[in-house]
């Protein structure tokens, strides 16, 4: 008796799970894939706040997931497949390299849309979106030109891909036009969020001399040494005063918030469109935490002038003259360098020590 | 002149930062080995002993009290190795293998709720006349705890194992544990508090982790220390004095690529970061060379097991 009734028992619960399921796909499904962990209080937990911002704004009318700590390789593919798969209309892939992994998936699932930041690579149903960091390190090389005293600017740096390197030269450029004599080092950790590692660079660069340090990798690791050993340091991506209250001058925020629920938007209207968005100051998309009160007023008040004339457009972190590091002319006084150049800025301009590791 | 050596005293003090954490974890798993069993879930346990520290240190808020929790954290994780290979008699490599993971991803689930908090490091102690001696003194002299703990260690385990009584059982237990067994030595319980101790070492390692070298719970903070620590075991001889060399060897390495770096030297940064491991790797070709010295060193019954016959 059993035996003849459990097939049928079994077509009724599928039956019932499918209807369950299709009715809940009225909601927009949004899927996230970060590179690190949220709680890196920097590059991931930004994200993440732009997914709550989502969340918030859409309330019932979307659902959001996210998977943190996804490896760049194999195993980004695997994830963004099963987020694609698993009825995502919208995947957000958050780092550089997730960029192969994202067109390769979004070749067999051309109904998902994709959203890859900071790559350059897009297609029909592929956008890339970034921030120009570089107008916030300029800001910031300025007051790091300036609160220096031993003219030596320490930079814990993760990849040598054409982002950072343009981070690292707009912070010297930046710190050079206010402070003549200031040079910048480099050390590579060749990873985007290793707390360990990132301390011991930091401890190595204040060892020989540094005494503001500059990160471009995720944790709060280098503000923390900064603050053990009372040198300034500048925070990544979100406000790390918290780890630094004393060491932090200021940090880049990036604020992806507004972007991400207008896209959200786009695709729920059904007016997606492949695109690359470059945002800046102006945009919103960098913004800046508060000064350290141990600023002298007339270098805040510098800074600020700084950040008006980049959102204005007046002053652009790469203009003429720029030399690079054997002293020949890259751009004339008067001139800048284009956005496809910058994509793909792959030297060092005067005033950093040491080469470009490729 | 003046300015080179303080460049040279700063970097030697953050040798011995990054020193420490593997000289506790190889300590440790060097007192196991001697008795015979393998402890391959090294990373697992120091990760362990890590969130514990940490968690025990933002609640309690006394760093002391965090780094016994992390001891005794570690050693729990041992006791669970131990049951497994002592008691049920599984495979040792397996099982260590085994606890790594599972300690990775336990330590990534107790730690969840503590990313992102921060605590105030374990203070320095200076000792009170040697630390203003103008070179030496804040270079040996002006350390926490654990950094005065790992070198006491060096020196009482050297001691311990051969010169005194308890020492020499602990060797014959490695060595040969059915004559151990057959001279009335309790082959197992000896093994069992073996790895305890290992267990315990580990956690105190990743404790230095995540209260001073970087005051702060990230998943997967050790970053393959546990297997370092592993390797330089072998490259100690299962001697404490050499693991003390391997330690601040290997830390050495790692930090002077850092320095290269910083220089501006032009050999490519991703050939500097591997240079540790190749260091490590060289040395032990060169130690494995001779083959009847390395087997003279190693404890005879390591990885095997033992089932007491009567």
């Amino acid at each position: 008796m059993t035996k003849r009734l459990t097939p049928w028992l079994c077509t009724l619960a599928a039956t019932g799970a499918l209807l369950a399921g299709s009715v809940a796909q009225a909601e927009t499904k949004v899927g996230f894939v970060y590179v690190g962990p949220v709680g890196d209080h920097g590059w991931s937990y930004r994200h993440d706040q732009g997914r709550k911002a989502i969340q918030a704004e859409f309330g019932d009318r979307v659902k959001t997931s996210f998977v943190e700590s996804v490896n760049e390789g194999p195993d980004a593919q695997r994830v963004i497949r099963q987020l694609a798969a698993s009825g995502h209309e919208l995947i957000f892939t958050t780092s550089f390299g997730f960029m192969n992994p994202t067109l390769k998936v979004a070749k067999q699932f051309p109904q998902v849309k994709f959203e890859h930041a900071t790559g350059y690579k897009r297609a029909a149903n592929v956008s890339t979106y970034a921030a120009r960091f570089y107008e916030g390190r300029y800001v910031v090389g300025t007051v790091a030109g300036r609160m220096t005293k031993s003219n030596i600017v320490g930079y814990v740096a993760s990849f040598p891909i054409p982002e950072v390197v343009r981070g690292i030269n707009a912070t010297i450029q930046a710190a050079r036009a206010v402070n003549p004599a200031a040079v910048l080092k480099v050390v590579w950790v060749n990873s985007w969020y290793d707390p360990g590692k990132e301390a011991d660079a930091a401890k190595t660069l204040i060892d020989q001399g540094a005494d503001v340090i500059l990160q471009h990798t995720d944790s709060p690791a280098p503000l923390q040494v900064a603050e053990q050993r009372g040198v300034w340091g500048v925070g990544q991506a979100s406000d790390m005063r918290g780890f630094a209250p004393k060491a932090q001058l200021t940090a880049i925020i990036d604020n992806w918030d507004e972007y991400y629920v207008a896209r959200t938007q786009a695709v729920m209207d059904g007016n997606w469109a492949s695109r690359n968005t470059w945002g800046g100051i102006q945009s919103g998309m960098v913004s800046f935490a508060d000064w350290n009160a141990a600023i002298p007023a007339a270098i805040v008040a510098e800074a600020e002038q700084v950040k008006t004339a980049i959102s204005n457009g007046k002053l652009h972190p790469f203009q003429g003259p720029l030399l690079n590091q054997q002293g020949e002319v890259i751009v004339e006084a008067g001139a800048k360098l284009n956005d496809e150049a910058l994509l793909g800025m792959n030297f060092y301009v005067q005033g950093v020590e040491g080469s470009l590791p490729n | 002149m003046n300015e080179t050596l303080l460049v040279l005293q700063a970097a030697c003090l953050t040798i011995i930062g990054a020193a420490t954490p593997l000289l506790f974890a190889a300590l440790g798993e060097l007192v196991t080995e001697r008795a015979g069993v393998l402890n391959l879930g090294l990373e697992g346990m120091m990760l362990i002993g890590a969130v514990a520290a940490f968690a025990a240190t933002v609640v309690s808020g006394n760093p002391y009290l965090g780094v016994l929790l992390g001891a005794l954290a570690g050693a729990l994780m041992a006791l669970l190795h131990g049951i497994m290979v002592l008691t049920l008699l599984t495979n040792q490599v397996a099982t260590g293998l085994a606890m790594t993971l599972f300690g990775v991803g336990l330590s990534a689930l107790l730690g969840a709720g503590f990313v992102g908090v921060t605590v105030a490091p374990l203070p320095a102690l200076p000792v009170p006349l040697l630390a203003s001696l103008p070179l030496l003194g804040p270079l040996l002299f002006e350390h926490n705890l654990l950094v005065y703990l790992s070198l006491l260690l060096v020196v009482g385990l050297s001691l311990f194992i051969c010169r005194t009584r308890a020492g020499l059982i602990l060797r014959a237990v490695g060595e040969s544990p059915s004559s151990a067994h057959a001279l009335g030595y309790p082959v197992i319980r000896i093994r069992y508090l073996a790895l305890l101790f290992g267990g315990a070492m580990a956690g105190v390692g990743g404790a230095y982790l995540s209260l001073v070298y970087t005051p702060m719970w990230s998943e997967n903070m050790t970053a393959g220390r546990g297997w370092v620590a592993l390797a330089l075991v072998v490259f100690a001889s299962w001697r404490p004095g050499r693991a003390l060399l391997g330690a601040y060897m290997f830390g050495g390495v790692t930090i002077l690529q850092l320095h290269g770096q910083g220089m501006g030297l032009s050999i490519p940064s991703q050939f500097l970061s591997m240079l540790p491991y190749l260091a490590t790797v060289l040395v032990l070709v060169l130690i494995s060379r001779d083959g009847v010295k390395l087997r003279e060193n190693r404890p005879a019954s390591l990885g095997l097991l033992f089932r007491p016959s009567s």
